[in-house]
């Protein structure tokens, strides 16, 4: 069989995408499904960064595959959940900066095990270091609690500058891929645009294949991944809406942390971390027991490690705030620093940036349906 | 053996455990495996839109139901399998159709398309119960979108399936399996024991065993022969070799012979198929939508001996794209190709193989094997014969040559500018037009004009009762739908007739 051959293309998975982009063209079948496809039709011809946009505009729910007459075993060998995945999981090594960090996606469950082990026996071992045993093992209750073991000051310089660093890593990442995709930076300027992706990432309406629900273990639309990831996405949400309200608190209010239960940032942060202990179990689980055609197996060592990360963030903050007032409270509390120190530090270099890059594919996309839709009819 | 539910239209079963796990009263459970060795009350050949409908109607009625699909599951449903949408009358625009459809404006288009040849009470039944069945078969789980890219003039009259046929199937399999219909993938019906118009038991043939398989009724849904080469030599001789069959290999009509053979009528042409031009680089079996090609109005289309055989601006789509097939199947070869320049290769739907190209007439003939002066003096020809006017793909427009034979009536233009390219285009065959005749329960009609006992059929087995000959979009679809749904109710309602009966007379 003499199928389209792929010109020149940064690697396999890539060429691979633009010959399954140029069956999927032809046939078009699947474009009430998800955004990829009246994306794909925009297009004629596919050069890696339109694949690589393509790619982060797929949410992964499977139906595509479920209903493609040309799926394996059919000569055509038509699946694209699984080969966006490994074009999409290529991308985010491609556009990590400095370039010099990119292999750390290579072993990523590896890495990011190491730097939250490095972490958390960092905290504990500056613990030990600064504070009296009787300290560290002491129970401290009442406002500035935690401060007696790590100085306010000294928390909010490593964490803040961890923090800073993170962002400017995802910025120089996301203008990486804003540039690949062959974007002008305006787009992302737009309202229109911006708020449409905003309610297409806050509903992930491109992962319930086409309305049934997406796609796991067989044919049946049964898989609650959405469920999970809004657990998930919104525990993150309100966790960080916690830290926000606490620093309000302490620098608007003069209140000092640890806050009573009842207090906001405490709620926020509690019902943020049940989301964040069912959601990112839940995905776990639905990933192992994902038809193995939709998996991209390779980067399992990825997604596990980010969702574990987000796991422990969760579960050790809750035994924090459980057990703030007894005398574990000292290695709990290096505990969750040193797991969210190494969240931070490995934003930019693990799974997280799926949701910047997917945002932005979103925005763009908002604006090409926008831009079809004004378009004279025909003229496409 | 379970007792059997009491089989009454009024007392169907309880629809209610839908989606629950379990089992039904009378033994049927899902997700295990399906036993031939039981006796059921409807067999159901084939494993399309037809065969589904039809068990989905009959198990909703109170029947037992064993489908059985000769294809592995991945290949289930034949030719639905490559479809994407159909052709429902209705009312009123929908969320998903873009204005009201009328049974007479869709009589019409049927009347148009066949010439005239349809049973007219057979087509105008349909075309009132397609207005049912367009939300019947979304009660299936069936889901609709508005009409697809590039094929907006359907926007209207066809309802697209959301994700395509296999989608389609998907929900359709799902629904059954649910309902308590039992399944049985790569089971061949090999031979079928029928007499006087009373089917008595089918032979099956499955992990390389035959079982007899009983049951009180038979509906066949399982296609026509067009993956039948031998079968098709009949009509068409050698020539047939090179033909390409759209669908699945398994369409190879072993039923529908032996329904012939054991004294049903026979409705259709029997030599004639639906061809259209694909690309002659496709697959021999199941290459689908994605090798068909509409290009032919854009350039000329020569065969093997460089040289134009037919008008390629007579009609505008979808009929030029029927007539194509059988054009090329009457050339030399079975083979043509379609010659066109740079600004033509953007304007129309891209498809899977891209085109040979080259920056001369010449050397593009040499690339596709012709001779190369045979095919540079018939562009040379056909440019000097286009006279000035004002292109437009989209109507007739008043682009044509003059003096030429064949004429190109609409959409001439030189072809002149490089690089130039051409598909290589063989006959695809998508269906067939013989089949079974039917009344209006879907009841097969015997060689003498009786009703069969208890033997229905639905979908291509049946479709030239409505078509006998020609296409329109979406219309293979409502055929297998409307005439599942009446071949199921039919066949439940039927064993009703009979259990009454003997109860009454017990």
């Amino acid at each position: 069989m003499t199928l389209h051959t792929p010109p020149g293309h940064a690697s396999a998975p890539l060429a691979e995408a633009d010959r399954l982009m140029t069956v999927c063209n032809s046939c078009r079948y699947c474009e009430g499904l998800c955004a990829v496809f009246p994306a794909m039709e925009m297009r004629r011809s596919f050069a890696d960064g339109d694949l690589n946009y393509l790619a982060n505009l797929c949410h992964a729910c499977g139906a595509c595959y479920v209903d493609c007459q040309f799926a394996p075993p059919h000569a055509f060998q038509v699946n694209v959940p699984q080969t966006l995945a490994a074009v999409r999981a290529d991308s985010y090594r491609r556009y990590a900066w400095p370039a010099a960090l990119a292999p750390i996606f290579d072993r990523n469950g590896l890495w990011i095990a190491l730097i939250a082990a490095l972490a958390v026996a960092a905290f504990i071992a500056g613990f030990v270091a600064w504070n009296d045993a009787a300290v560290l093992f002491g129970t401290h209750t009442g406002p500035g609690a935690f401060y007696r073991l790590m100085p306010h000051d000294a928390m909010v310089a490593v964490f803040g500058a961890a923090f800073l660093y993170a962002i400017l890593a995802l910025a120089m990442g996301l203008r990486a891929f804003w540039r690949d995709i062959g974007e002008p930076a305006a787009t992302l300027a737009e309202p229109a645009s911006l708020w449409q992706a905003v309610k297409d990432a806050a509903t992930l309406r491109n992962l319930d294949g086409g309305g049934v629900g997406c796609y796991g273990a067989d044919e049946r639309p049964t898989d609650n991944r959405r469920l999970y990831h809004h657990f998930t996405f919104y525990g993150f949400l309100l966790c960080f809406a916690a830290t926000s309200v606490a620093t309000l608190h302490h620098y608007g209010l003069g209140r000092i942390a640890p806050y009573p239960w009842w207090d906001l940032p405490v709620v926020l942060g509690t019902v943020g971390g049940i989301g964040l202990l069912i959601g990112p179990a839940g995905l776990l689980a639905a990933k192992w027991t994902r038809d193995p055609a939709l998996r991209d197996d390779a980067r399992f060592g990825m997604d596990a490690a980010f969702l574990a990360m987000l796991f422990l963030t969760s579960l050790t903050g809750l035994l924090l705030l459980m057990l703030r007032a007894t005398p574990a409270m000292g290695m709990l509390l290096a505990l969750h620093l040193g797991v969210v120190f190494a969240f931070f530090l490995t934003m930019p270099y693990g799974r997280f940036v799926h949701g910047l890059y997917r945002f932005a594919a979103l925005v763009r996309y908002a604006k090409e349906r926008r831009q079809m839709a004004e378009a004279p009819a025909g003229s496409a | 053996m379970p007792a059997r539910p009491r089989l009454d239209a009024a007392n169907p079963p309880d629809i209610s455990a839908l989606g629950r796990r379990g089992a039904w009263p009378d033994g049927n459970s899902w997700g295990s495996m399906t036993d031939l060795s039981r006796r059921y009350d409807v067999l159901v050949v084939g494993g399309g839109n037809a065969a589904l409908c039809a068990a989905i109607a009959a198990r909703r009625a109170g029947a037992s139901v064993l489908v059985l699909e000769a294809a592995p599951k991945f290949y289930r449903g034949g030719n639905t399998r490559h479809t994407r949408n159909m052709r429902c009358a209705h009312d009123s625009a929908t969320e998903t159709l873009s204005g009201p459809y009328t049974e007479e404006e869709f009589f019409d288009d049927l009347l148009r398309v066949t010439g005239g040849r349809t049973d007219e009470d057979l087509a105008r039944l349909m075309i009132a119960e397609s207005k049912e069945v367009l939300d019947w078969i979304q009660a299936q789980g069936v889901r609709f979108q508005p009409s697809l890219g590039g094929t907006l003039s359907l926007g209207r009259t066809n309802s697209f399936f959301l994700g395509g046929g296999r989608a389609m199937l998907n929900a359709l399999y799902l629904t059954a399996e649910r309902l308590g219909v039992a399944v049985r993938y790569e089971a061949e019906v090999v031979g079928l024991d029928i007499a006087d118009g009373m089917f008595l038991a089918a032979t099956v043939r499955t992990e390389g065993r035959e079982h007899r398989v009983e049951a009180d009724m038979l509906i066949t849904a399982c296609g026509g022969f067009e993956a039948n080469i031998e079968w098709l030599k009949q009509g068409w001789g050698e020539a047939a070799e090179n033909f390409l069959i759209r669908g699945t290999p398994y369409n190879r009509g072993t039923v529908l012979r032996m329904l012939l053979d054991a004294g049903v009528q026979p409705i259709g042409d029997p030599t004639q198929c639906h061809a259209v031009a694909i690309d002659a680089r496709a697959p021999k079996f199941d290459g689908g939508i994605i090798t068909r090609l509409d290009c032919v109005v854009f350039g000329i289309v020569v065969n093997r001996d460089g040289q134009r055989f037919y008008d390629e601006g007579e009609d505008i789509w979808p009929k030029r794209y029927a007539i194509w097939g059988r054009l090329v199947a009457q050339q030399p070869g079975q083979i043509a190709y379609i010659v066109f320049d740079a600004p033509a290769l953007t304007q129309f739907m891209p498809s899977l193989y891209p085109p040979i190209t080259a920056d001369s007439i010449r050397a593009l003939a040499e690339k596709l094997d012709l001779d190369p002066r045979a095919l540079e003096a018939t562009v040379a020809r056909f440019n000097a014969a286009v006279r000035p006017g004002t292109f437009d793909h989209t109507i007739l427009d008043d682009c044509r040559t003059e003096g030429l034979d064949p004429p190109k009536t609409h959409w001439a233009r030189r072809i002149e500018t490089p690089p130039f390219h051409a598909y290589p285009v063989r006959p695809g065959i998508t269906f067939t037009y013989l089949g079974v005749r039917v009344d209006r329960e879907a009841r097969m009609v015997m060689a003498d004009g009786t009703r069969a006992a208890n033997m229905f059929a639905a979908g291509e087995i049946m479709a030239g009762n409505v078509l006998g000959q020609g296409y329109a979009a979406g219309i293979g679809m409502t055929i297998g739908s409307v005439f599942g749904r009446i071949a199921g109710r039919a066949a439940a309602a039927e064993l009703h007739r009979r259990r009454n009966a003997r109860r009454d007379a017990a």
